[in-house]
This record gives C-alpha cells, sequence and structure tokens, in this order.
C-alpha cells in the first residue's frame, strides 16, 4: 500500500477529536443559519407563489392562473417541509439502530410490546431489502412473532415521508389520522398474529436458528458530528430520490385545482359506494410503491371528489403489502402465514378505510 | 489479501457498496477478494441485522447501510 497515504490516514486519526470539536461547532452554526431562512422561506410562501405568477402576467382568477399558484406555493412548501423533517429524522434514527430496537423489544410481551414495535417501527431506519434479516434478528432475539409482525408492518407504512406528504397536502388532521390509524392496524395485526400461534408457519431452518448469535459490530462511536451527518445523508438520499415524485404529484393537483370538475370520482370512490374501499385495497395489495410514489395518484384521486378513507386505504395497502414484499418474507414464511399476514393487514386497512369515511 | 464480503440481497445499497469497497481498495492500492454473499442463510449465519454488512476476513465490521468512504479505508489500513 501506498506509504504516504497510509501515514496520511494515520494522522487523520490522530487528529479526529480536534477536528470533531471544531466541526460540531459549524454544524451548530450552519443550522441555526438555516433554521431562520427556513421560517421565513416557510412564512413566505404565497407571497412568492403571488409574486411568481405575477412574473407570468397571471391572476388568481383564471385557471391557468390559479392552478400556477396552487403549483409554486405547495412544491416549495412540501419540499422545505420534507427537508426539514427528513433532516430530523435522521438524526432521531441514529438514536435507534436496529439492534437497540432489538434490545427494548425483547422478551416483551403480546400488547404492551406490539405497541411498543409498532412505534419503534417510526423512529428505527427500515429498507425493505432489510426486512428479512431484521425479522430473524428479532425472532431469535426472543421477540415474540406477533411482536415482530407489529414491526414490520409498522416501519414501511407509518413513516415520515407519508406524513410530511399528507401533512403538507392534506394538512395535519389527515396525517395524525393516518398516523394513528397506521399504528393501529400494526398493533392489531400484530396481536392477532401472535395470538394465532403461528410459529410453526415459519420455514424450518428458521425455527432452528440458534438463539441469540449476534454479530458484534466494532465501536461506531456516534459524536454529533456523526448524527448531523447521518441526518444530512437521510436528506440526500430521500429527498434526493422523492423530488420527481412530489413534483409530479402537486403538478397533477395543480392541474385538476384548476380544471376538472370537483366531483369527477366521486360516484366510483364517494363515501356512497360501499364497496369502495375493499376494492381500493385489492387492487393495492399487489401494487408497489413508495409513500412518494403514491402521492400524485392520491392527490388525484381526492382532487376528483374520492372519498379520504377510500384512497388512504389504497394508500396504506400499496405501502403496507406488496408483491416484492411477500416474495422476500418466503423465504422466511410458509404460505400459511404469508397468506395471514396479508389478509389480517388487508382487513385492517378496509376497517381504517370505513372508520375514516363514516368519521370524515 | 484480505477477503472482504459484501451481504445482502441484492439492493441497490449493497450494489453501491460493493462498487465502493472496490474502487477504494484499487485506489490505495491493496489487494482483495470481493465476495457478495446473497443468500439469506448464509447472511444470517453471520448474525447481522441490517443489510448491507461487511464482513473482513471472518469479522463483521460493518452492517446497515452504504458504509462511508473514511470508514472503507480504515480496514485497508
Amino acid at each position: 500500500m501506498n506509504a504516504h497515504r497510509k501515514a496520511e490516514l494515520n494522522m487523520n486519526s490522530n487528529q479526529t477529536i480536534r477536528q470533531n470539536l471544531s466541526s460540531v461547532h459549524r454544524w451548530l452554526t450552519m443550522i441555526s443559519l438555516a433554521v431562520p431562512v427556513w421560517v421565513l422561506a416557510y412564512l413566505n410562501l404565497d407571497h412568492f407563489a403571488q409574486w411568481l405568477i405575477g412574473l407570468f402576467g397571471l391572476s388568481r382568477n383564471t385557471h391557468l392562473g390559479e392552478a400556477m399558484h396552487f403549483f409554486f406555493f405547495d412544491t416549495p412548501k412540501v419540499l422545505l417541509l420534507l427537508t426539514g423533517i427528513v433532516f430530523a429524522m435522521g438524526i432521531i434514527q441514529t438514536f435507534f439502530a436496529p439492534e437497540r430496537t432489538r434490545a427494548l423489544l425483547s422478551g416483551k410481551r403480546l400488547g404492551a410490546g406490539n405497541m411498543l414495535a409498532a412505534s419503534l417501527g417510526i423512529v428505527t431506519p427500515f429498507c425493505s431489502c432489510s426486512a428479512v434479516p431484521l425479522f430473524i434478528g428479532f425472532l431469535s432475539a426472543g421477540v415474540p412473532l406477533g411482536v415482530t409482525f407489529s414491526f414490520l408492518i409498522s416501519a414501511p407504512m407509518v413513516n415520515e415521508v407519508a406524513l410530511v406528504l399528507l401533512f403538507g397536502m392534506f394538512g395535519w388532521k389527515v396525517a395524525g389520522l393516518y398516523l394513528g390509524m397506521g399504528l393501529l392496524v400494526a398493533i392489531v395485526a400484530g396481536l392477532v398474529i401472535g395470538k394465532l400461534g403461528m410459529e410453526r408457519h415459519l420455514e424450518d431452518w428458521v425455527q432452528k436458528i440458534a438463539k441469540g448469535e449476534v454479530a458484534h459490530i466494532p465501536g461506531e462511536e456516534m459524536g454529533w458530528v456523526q448524527r448531523f451527518e447521518a441526518g444530512a445523508q437521510h436528506v440526500r438520499e430521500i429527498v434526493g430520490k422523492v423530488w420527481p415524485y412530489v413534483i409530479a404529484g402537486i403538478a397533477l393537483g395543480a392541474g385538476i385545482h384548476g380544471y376538472v370538475p370537483e366531483d369527477f370520482m366521486a360516484s366510483i370512490m364517494g363515501r356512497d359506494a360501499w364497496w369502495s374501499v375493499p376494492v381500493a385495497v385489492i387492487l393495492g395489495v399487489p401494487m408497489y410503491t413508495n409513500a412518494a410514489g403514491i402521492i400524485p395518484i392520491v392527490e388525484a384521486l381526492i382532487g376528483k371528489g374520492a372519498a379520504l378513507g377510500t384512497v388512504l386505504a389504497f394508500m396504506m395497502a400499496v405501502i403496507a403489502l406488496s408483491a416484492p414484499e411477500m416474495i422476500i418474507l418466503r423465504k422466511v414464511l410458509k404460505p400459511a402465514l404469508i397468506a395471514t399476514f396479508a389478509s389480517v393487514v388487508a382487513c385492517g386497512i378496509v376497517l381504517v378505510g370505513y372508520v375514516f369515511n363514516a368519521v370524515i | 489479501m484480505k477477503n472482504v464480503k459484501v451481504l445482502g440481497t441484492g439492493c441497490a445499497n449493497c450494489r453501491n457498496t460493493v462498487q465502493l469497497v472496490e474502487s477504494i481498495a484499487k485506489e490505495l492500492g491493496v489487494e482483495i477478494s470481493l465476495e457478495k454473499v446473497e443468500d439469506i442463510q448464509a447472511i444470517m449465519a453471520y448474525g447481522v441485522m441490517s443489510t448491507p454488512a461487511v464482513v473482513i476476513d471472518t469479522k463483521v465490521v460493518h452492517a446497515g447501510g452504504v458504509p462511508g468512504r473514511e470508514k472503507i479505508e480504515q480496514w485497508f489500513v
């Protein structure tokens, strides 16, 4: 190996402590500058949109002007919210490594364990490609099957991107309802699966896995610099991936807002059509996209007068249950357990859809 | 020669990890044998809970996400 480079690396580690101190300061300065700019921008979204459509010589009284205002108001709003929340979430997630979450859940009983698992699903970093290792890791540490499922259902479904987008586009009530109902589905579905005692429907090699052989991953000391960096990294990853969907969704919403008659979809997906909720869920189960990808569709459906409960049920079904996920889970679950998992969650979502439609 | 294994079921992050490890080893002029482990049972045998994970010789040195450049450099010093 290149000797010069090696010396450089060694020197780096010697200087780490001093550098860490100064970069904590740098981060804090950057954040304390960014926050006021963020708040100022957020408070002036309407002025900005007015000013922009003014540049085009449009007024909000025309269809086009109204649509453009909607677009130039909502796009920066959602992107600002997304960046802020995702950054904060990236930092929070550094406190909840999967190993930590597992330790918190290990030996918890059904009931309280399910509630904790569903809540931890929100803050633990999760990627669907890690679903299987996580699943087995939980079981081998003595986390009950039902509790593990609560986590596995909540983690992809109730996430900050979905919540921010719902908040930005439909307000805090819808976001809050989604949060509450998502947690409820995860808790109840996990409880039901736990009560059914389906441990023998795990694949044989999973049942045999020795208890608690956990790799010890050497000292990743998390200082605040690393946490801030994780936040920034999270923003690059999530916002970098999600922004085209956000813009597509808002553009679609803007078009609907300006042009399409209000109750275009009301007869098919309105709240009077009782069968629309189960149909939406059945359609949603095999489909797969992430929270961001579904938002343009949600926006379009609601804009055309579809009932909120129906649309949110569709959204939950798309995010929480998908054909690719079933294929991955098939490696650890026997068909009977997969079928139970899918149908319990689907039933839960259908109920949520009806409740939403009844309440709002 | 170091034996490096990247554990992961083949998602985008796993592929990025493989590429990053490869290019950094090359940059530093370290010879490694790089292996991808995609079989879930083999992955679980290492006791990791989140992927991509990295095993050097027989030791798990990283799990959960693409490792940072600095971290990878430390493995090869």
